[in-house]
């Protein structure tokens, strides 16, 4: 073989090597989906969908067992909304200040934080909530217990926050330092140009920012089954336990029998959460392919 | 408006980047309602003058100002000078067209919402004269909530001289606003820039030497940053009174 052709050889296995890594990450998205599908929906051959999603009872070991769950959807989005509205306002305005208004030094101190935040394990931050923010709600509000939605909420809050900060942190300083100087050059403040131009300027990032954080938060297991209570009924308050959906699964997943409907109504759990990621995250695409452009 | 027809003045005005001195004692007296045009090789500090007259030399590090630099009756380097007030009187338009991510409408509605110069009912009779100014009205009545990014790059510079009008501005500070634009658009901004001259003061950095003599009424050459001679754009491009400056126009440097 001469060099030449040996050279062209090796070009050709190096680009359909890394063909084949581009399209196996995609099968094994696609092989998990096809999977949870399979085990999640031999349960609607004995249950409704309408049942499963919106019954009001969780009792996966009585007899008859029933599986309704839209008390962990319920759960799941109260903790999530709560979630959101802690750490959405806090994160952006972290996130303005570290890009805008932070001194050098600080700025690196701050952004160096916030990434060793990310870096906390969730049963860490699960157990501080669970240790130090349980009893503390519990005596405030002078509730039975501490573990409740409102807990599970600040908890998570914590673990949405540096993906939303450093998310938007990026989308605000990626914001062309023209637009900055056009509006100072018009008599704006510097706030009037954070908010009115900046700030909408880095829009589409930020939004992208909070659906990931929420992504983050949805998805997240270990710290909110540690400082919910896991109590399987529609909240009417956010100080009162709930179970997330998430929860649910990672807690009676190992008690359930292989094959049988218990097992199959967890999977069709998964299939839910499964969804609702891809959305949110789908949603995120959208707003930073628009932000690029 | 000032009596003496002077726009802007300076006396002795000197600046410095930490111990580098940009500008050195620069008299400088721009007429009211003419086009000056300040030329110079690159690095003479003519941009560096036009950002004194609204202190955006301010955002730097380090820069240091003395002298007096009056526009219309005030001092603008007195301490305590309104610098808001400031750049709401002295308007810039900057080399590359740099128009807000926002609707053209809202591009122009910025400054009055920022100043607070009129209620939100009048706002479109407005942004209609501002638009008509600058001659953008009959190609843009229509897109008015387009984004501004997709304009040509010729309308979004006139777009950018546009959003300064309802401020109604004592002076338009220009920085080689033609510079990102093609040779067309070029002699269109400066036709824009004779009907302008009507109501505004303006100020134009160029590097275009050609630009200077076709566009402009008085000429202020400077270099190494003084200014070298100052006059009629016909004298300055005729008779400089300096060897430099005739150096410089008959392009034996630049």
């Amino acid at each position: 073989m001469t060099p030449n052709r040996l050279r062209k050889l090796k070009e050709w296995l190096i680009e359909k090597a890394i063909l084949l890594s581009g399209v196996f990450s995609v099968i094994f998205v696609l092989l998990i989906f096809l999977f949870l599908l399979r085990e999640g929906f031999s349960l609607f051959r004995g249950e409704s969908v309408g049942d499963f999603l919106f019954g009001k009872s969780w009792y996966p070991i009585s007899d008859p067992p029933r599986f309704g769950i839209l008390p962990l959807i319920m759960g799941s989005l109260l903790v999530t909304l709560g979630a959101a509205a802690i750490s959405v306002p806090i994160g952006i305005a972290a996130a303005l200040y570290i890009a805008e208004i932070a001194p050098g030094r600080l700025k690196e101190g701050l952004k160096a934080g916030i990434e060793l935040l990310a870096a906390i394990p969730s049963v860490v931050i699960g157990f501080i909530g669970m240790i130090t923010l349980g009893p503390w709600i519990k005596n405030l509000f002078n509730i039975p217990t501490g573990l409740t939605a409102l807990t599970g909420s600040v908890t998570l809050a914590f673990m949405a926050m540096p993906t939303i900060v450093s998310i938007a942190e990026d989308a605000i300083t990626a914001v062309p330092r023209q637009y900055r100087e056009a509006a100072i050059a018009m008599g704006a403040t510097k706030w009037q140009t954070t908010w009115r131009i900046v700030a909408r300027a880095a829009r589409p990032g930020m939004v992208a920012a909070v659906m990931l954080g929420i992504g983050r938060v949805i998805g997240e297991t270990m710290a909110v089954m540690m400082v919910t209570g896991n109590a399987a009924m529609i909240p009417s308050s956010i100080l009162q336990p709930v179970r997330t959906l998430t929860a649910t699964i990672a807690a009676e997943m190992g008690e359930s029998v292989q094959g049988g409907a218990h097992y199959a109504a967890l999977f069709a759990i998964g299939i839910v959460l499964f969804v609702i990621t891809f959305l949110i995250n789908g949603v995120a695409d959208l707003y930073l392919h628009r932000s690029r452009r | 408006m000032s009596m003496s027809g002077i726009a802007i003045a300076t006396q002795r005005l000197d600046l410095f980047y930490g111990d580098f001195q940009a500008l050195t004692a620069i008299d400088l007296q721009v007429p009211e309602r003419e086009v000056t045009a300040l030329i110079g090789p690159s690095g003479c500090g003519k941009s560096t003058l036009l950002r004194v007259f609204n202190r955006m030399n301010d955002l730097i590090d380090g820069v240091r100002v003395s002298g007096r630099v009056l526009v219309g009756d005030e001092d603008i380097y007195a301490p305590g000078a309104d610098l808001l007030r400031l750049r709401e009187k002295v308007g810039m338009v900057f080399q590359r067209p740099n128009p807000f991510p926002l609707t053209v409408f809202d591009n122009i509605a910025f400054g009055l919402a920022v100043h607070k110069l009129a209620p939100r009912r009048e706002y479109d009779m407005i942004v209609e004269q501002a638009l008509r100014d600058v001659l953008l009205w009959d190609d843009l009545k229509d897109k008015l909530q387009r984004s501004a990014l997709t304009l040509s790059l010729e309308q979004q510079q006139r777009l950018c001289i546009a959003r300064v009008l309802p401020l109604k501005p004592q002076v338009l500070l220009m920085d080689e606003p033609c510079s990102a634009l093609d040779p067309i658009a070029t002699l269109h901004i400066e036709e824009l820039m004779q009907k302008l001259k009507q109501e505004y003061t303006i100020v134009i950095v160029t590097h275009n030497m050609q630009q200077a003599a076709r566009a402009s009424d008085r000429t202020g050459f400077m270099y190494l940053g003084k200014l070298i001679e100052f006059g009629t754009t016909a004298r300055i491009f005729t008779q400089p009174a300096q060897e430099l400056t005739e150096n410089y126009i008959s392009g034996r440097f630049g």
